[in-house]
Parts: C-alpha cells; structure tokens; sequence
C-alpha cells in the first residue's frame, strides 16, 4: 500500500518535472523543434532513397522499397555500431563495463514514466525521450555516489539498476488498459517498431555523442588511463566524468529501440573486449571496435530478417562470435609475432632538450 | 588571491616567465609551493600533521621519510589533488585545489597506477604530456583576428585543429625527444602492456618531460628501473634542474637523495628536518623519524 503511494508520489513527481520539461518545449522551441524535425525527416528520405537504389542494384530482399521499417532499422543500427563501441571503450578501460546495463534498467524507468505520463495525462510524448532524460538523470546520481565514496562500487551500480527496473515494473502496473502489449518491445528491442520519429531522436543523439568525444577525447583518454595524472595537468576529472556517463546513458537509451533494455549493454562492451586483443595502439583499438560492432549489427540485422527472430539477440550472439574469434587471433598474433626487443637506449642527461628551459615551443 | 585567479593575471605570469628563461638564477618572488601549517587525515587521525613549507624557483627537494609517513599524502597536498583539514595550500601563488593551468606541473607516480590492460602505445602515452599545451588557449596566444585576413586557410585549419585538440608538428617533435630522452624510442610503438615495470616506468617520465612543465613531481620514480638507468636518471633530473627546472622528489633511497638533492625534507607525519642534504647526514633528524631503521645512515656516511 505504502509502496504504490510512494510510486504515485514519484510519478507525480516526474510528472511534474516532464511537464516542465516538455511545456517550454512546445511552446517557445517548438518552432526549432519543428525545423530540426523536418531536416532530420529529410535526411531520413534521403537514406531510403540510397537504399532503394542498393536494393535495385543488389536485389537484396531485406531492402525492399516496400519495408521502410527495415531502412530505418539498418540506419539506427548503423548509428548504434558508431556510437556504443566508442562511449564503450572509454567505459571498459576504467571497469565500468557494467554501467550500460544499469543505466538501461533505468531507461527501462523512463519508459515506465513515459508510457504511464501518455495514457494518464494524454502528453504525447515518445517514451524514448522519457527515457533519455530518466536515464541521464540516474547517470548524473550514480557518478555523485562515487564521487563521495570516492569509488564506483558495484554496490552502489547494482542499487541504482534494480531501483530502475523496480520503479519501471512499478508504473508499468499501476498503468492498467493494454500497456503490456507494448513493453516486451522495450525489453527486447525491435526492428519493426523503429518509427521515423524514435529514429530522429536516435540521430540527434548521435550527433550529440560522436560531436561530444570528438572534441573532448584528449581529455577522455587522460581520464581514462591516468586519472590522477590528468588531474594535475589540470583536467576537470569529475566533470568530465559526469559527461562520460551521460552519453553512455545517451547510448543506451538509442541502442535500446532494437537492442531491449536487456541486451543494450552488450554492444558497449563486447566489440571493446573483442578489438582490445587484437590492437596495439588506442586509437586502432577505436576503429577496430566500431568496425566489429558494424558487422555484428549487420549481420544481426540481416540473420533476425531472413530466420525471423528477435535482432537483440541475434546481434549479441554475432557480437560475442566476434568476440571468440578476436580472442583467438590475438592469440595467434602474439604467438607468431615474437618480435625480437628492440635495444632500449640509454637515459640521456647531455641531451635534454626538452623542458621550459628552452623555450623553443 | 582572486585577482590572481582571473585569466589576465594568469598570462601574465606566463609571459614573464618567457623572459626569464635561459636566466635560471633570476629568481622571481613567487614561490612554487607553499604550505602553511597543513594538517590532514584520512579518518580522525592525521597523516599529516601542521606541516609548513616553502619551495622556490629552481630548487631541487627530496622528501624522505619511513612508510606510511605521509610522503605521497604531502604530495598530493602540494598538488591540490587533495584539500587539507587546516592549513594553506599554494600552488605557483594560486589556491592548490583551484590551480589548473596544468601545463606547469609534470608528474611521475608512484606506481604505473594507470590502467594496464588498455591497449595504448608507448608515444600516445607520452602524448598525454602535451594535452595540457594544445587548445584554444594556445590558438589564442598564437593568433589574432588579424591572421584571419593574412593566412585565412592557415588560420582557419590551426582553429579546428585547436578545437579538436591535435598535436601539432612541434607537439610531436617534443615528444619524441622525450622518448630518445628516456631512450624509449626503440619502444614507441610498443603496447604498454608488453613493458616491463621499469620501461613503463619510464615511459611515465617521458610523459612528464614532453609536458615542458616548470615543476617536475616525482613519486618514486626509480622504483623498478634497473641500478645503471637509476644512475643516468639521476643525472637527467639534476641535467633538467640546471636548467631552472623545480624538482620535487619522493624517494626512498636515501643514498641517492644525500648525494643528488639540494635541500631535503624529512617527514614522519611531522616535519623533522627540512635543510641542506649535507646537514641532514650530521644531523639526527633520521635517527628520530626513521627509528631502528636509521642504520641506514652509517651505509650512507660511509
């Protein structure tokens, strides 16, 4: 009893907050809104009519002119295999693989508030959108824990995934009048229900994310190699923390639409694993990762089409072949590759030159 | 304090420091570092107990002191890394915590602490140490409006570059002289974790000298690197000092502290000396932080 009015409370809470979040939307930026909507459908038109011209020329079925859903999909999880490997391998080198899945079981909540804010006060929204802020919100929470623990701890990650899945299932049943129907879609992904709007949002997002590491990855990578060492050279540690997990939330929530909150964290962490055995340098170990996550979506895509099953799964079952067969191959590599040792020189004191001392930059 | 923090004043600094270079004897009035009665603890009981200290342009300062003695806990005092219970600490004349003008400082630490598993190589590691030079800030000193009308092309490639943080050519050039410093060239290309303790541990010093920073804190360095690079490592640190360079040692190796420091701190959650290396041999200071451990000082008389 006390539990459902505690639910309502936050629920109206939330309410309270999408409200506000949401009114100024329509009203003032509604009109910017509008214009990035219609480029972003543009582009969509765009993308189809590339892929018609595949189709004509390949005559490959799953890009028949007649499934549009398909070309969407293709183009979400394209953007996926961008955007998750690369937010990941920050992730996976600072052992936060597990933050994906906990921030999904949150954007499972957002969704939760979605769904229960259309059906109670008619607001119309995309659930993905609920989502995305829930999710933001719970990273934003989860990194001030471990700034004042002074760790991310396990604990306090499973905490906040089970709050999320909990507070999702919560309004999902208080949500009475053929809601269930809708949320296996949530849980599982998929690849027909991907709507020219849930797909605008996806790419907004990843213009956001690619944009964000673009110009902040110097700084990403310090962080995420050395922190104390990127501390004293005068890098912001926390905040740039708190903008390494809300993109992952970001990711999370856009790879949720034919990932499913389930198996979302799979792609931020497997392609990672994958092309950290077989690159020696980091930025090869970017590239090969987005390169192995491009063909686990693709051909996960393409198998769920022509076998007829969920893509989340077939994706992460390709991703994790990938995986085995990276493994293997790093192991052939380093057996094979006994490269002799190179002499390593000696310290020189005679010929520093560098230092500020000279002045010569 | 606050005039100081704003940018205007930080540039200027900078600029003055220019012109000082090539004259390591002139000494400015800022102080490098300054701690003023610090006291710190983890839990309620002090690490680091109402410990003052003043370290200038160009000195060359070991701190020693027996385990768990709150060398690196000074350290990171000194760094603003951490903010003390009581007490004041200053870097280059700016409040420690809120000191972030980074390219000033290079750091060595203790320990390979950074993640072992990543694939990175050797030169993108010692890349880091340039991170704190490219931006906008150098963009901004480097170029005006009136550029964009005289090399608009070049203007325009050297702001994105700046934006997205590329190295530039001279970036590269510094690095690897740090590498062929360290004598890591041969290893560039090497995956860090293929290194032994000691490569890496070079690797780290790289880092910290193609940051060209004025103040070189280093956490025992040597740990891991075999005796006859100890040695050539010694000469470089006292080699960058000559050059006005502040060095700030955390050793364990009292024999190597006497013989290549300058002035040397000792530190058992107190201060117990803080002098010329050579008074501190004489003095008992050692005997009463160290305790029993203070046979060492015979080896090192003798």
């Amino acid at each position: 009893m006390s539990a459902g009015v505690a639910a309502t409370l936050t629920a109206s809470a939330l309410a309270t907050v999408e409200l506000s979040l949401a009114l100024p939307l329509q009203g003032g930026l509604g009109g910017v809104g509008d214009l990035v909507f219609g480029i972003l459908l543009w582009f969509l038109e765009q993308w189809y009519w590339l892929l018609d011209w595949v189709y004509y020329f390949t005559g490959v079925e799953m890009l028949n002119p007649d499934y549009r859903y398909m070309h969407r999909a293709i183009l979400v999880g394209l953007c996926i295999g961008v955007m998750a490997p690369l937010i990941g391998t920050f992730l996976v080198h600072r052992q936060l693989a597990l933050i994906g899945d906990a921030l999904a079981h949150t954007g499972f909540a957002g969704v939760a508030v979605g769904l229960f804010l259309n059906s109670v006060i008619d607001l119309g929204v995309s659930p993905y959108l609920t989502a995305v802020v829930v999710a933001m919100i719970s990273a934003l929470f989860i990194e001030l824990i471990s700034e004042v623990t002074d760790a991310y701890n396990d604990v306090s990650m499973a905490i906040v995934l089970s709050t999320g899945f909990a507070l999702g299932t919560t309004l999902i049943s208080l949500n009475a009048g053929g809601l269930a129907v809708g949320v296996n879609q949530f849980l599982f992904g998929n690849l027909a229900t991907v709507s020219p709007q849930s797909a605008s949002i996806l790419l907004v997002l990843f213009a956001v994310i690619v944009g964000t590491v673009a110009l902040t990855r110097n700084q990403l990578l310090y962080v995420t190699f050395d922190e104390t060492a990127a501390a004293v050279s005068g890098i912001s540690v926390n905040w740039y923390n708190r903008v390494m997990v809300m993109l992952t939330a970001m990711v999370v929530v856009g790879a949720m639409q034919i990932m499913g909150v389930i198996l979302v964290a799979a792609m931020l962490v497997v392609p990672v694993a994958g092309a950290t055995q077989v690159s020696r340098s980091f930025s090869e170990s970017l590239v090969v990762s987005v390169v192995l996550a491009e063909l686990a979506v693709l051909l996960g895509i393409a198998i769920s089409y022509y076998a007829g099953v969920t893509a989340g799964g077939v994706i992460v079952l390709v991703a994790v072949g990938i995986y085995i067969c990276a493994v293997a191959l790093g192991k052939v590599q380093s057996a094979r590759g006994n490269q002799a040792t190179p002499d390593m020189g000696s310290i020189e004191a005679d010929s520093v030159d560098v230092g500020a001392g000279t002045g010569d930059d | 304090m606050s005039t100081q923090d704003t940018d205007p004043a930080t540039a200027a600094d900078t600029d003055e420091r220019t012109t000082f270079e090539g004259e390591p004897d002139t000494t400015t009035n800022e102080s490098i570092v300054d701690l003023s009665g610090i006291t710190f603890g983890y839990t309620s009981t002090p690490v680091v107990e109402d410990v003052s200290l003043t370290i200038d342009q160009g000195e060359y300062v070991a701190i020693v002191g027996p385990n768990g003695s709150g060398k690196s806990t000074l350290m990171q005092l000194m760094l603003g890394l951490l903010n003390p219970d009581e007490g004041t600490a200053r870097l280059f004349d700016e409040s420690a915590a809120r000191f972030d003008d980074g390219e000033r400082v290079g750091y060595v630490a203790q320990h390979a602490s950074a993640a072992k598993a990543m694939p990175i190589t050797v030169r993108e590691v010692v890349k880091m140490g340039r991170f704190s030079h490219v931006g906008l800030d150098r963009f901004a000193a480097e170029r005006n409006v009136g550029s964009l009308f005289e090399e608009p092309a070049r203007t325009v490639i050297d702001a994105a570059n700046a934006v997205f943080g590329r190295l530039s050519a001279e970036d590269w050039a510094t690095v690897d002289d740090a590498l062929a410093t360290v004598g890591m060239s041969a290893f560039a290309d090497r995956r860090v974790t293929q290194l032994s303790g000691g490569q890496r541990q070079r690797a780290f010093i790289a880092r910290a000298l193609a940051s060209e920073a004025e103040l070189l804190v280093l956490d025992e360095p040597t740990v891991g690197v075999d005796a006859e690079s100890v040695d050539a490592f010694y000469d470089l640190l006292a080699a960058l000092n000559a050059e006005g360079i502040t060095v700030i040692l955390i050793e364990h190796d009292l024999g190597a502290v006497v013989e290549h420091a300058d002035r040397v701190v000792c530190l058992n959650r107190e201060l117990y000396f803080d002098g010329p290396s050579d008074e501190f041999v004489k003095s008992d200071a050692l005997a009463r932080a160290f305790g029993t451990e203070a046979r060492f000082l015979t080896e090192v008389d003798g």
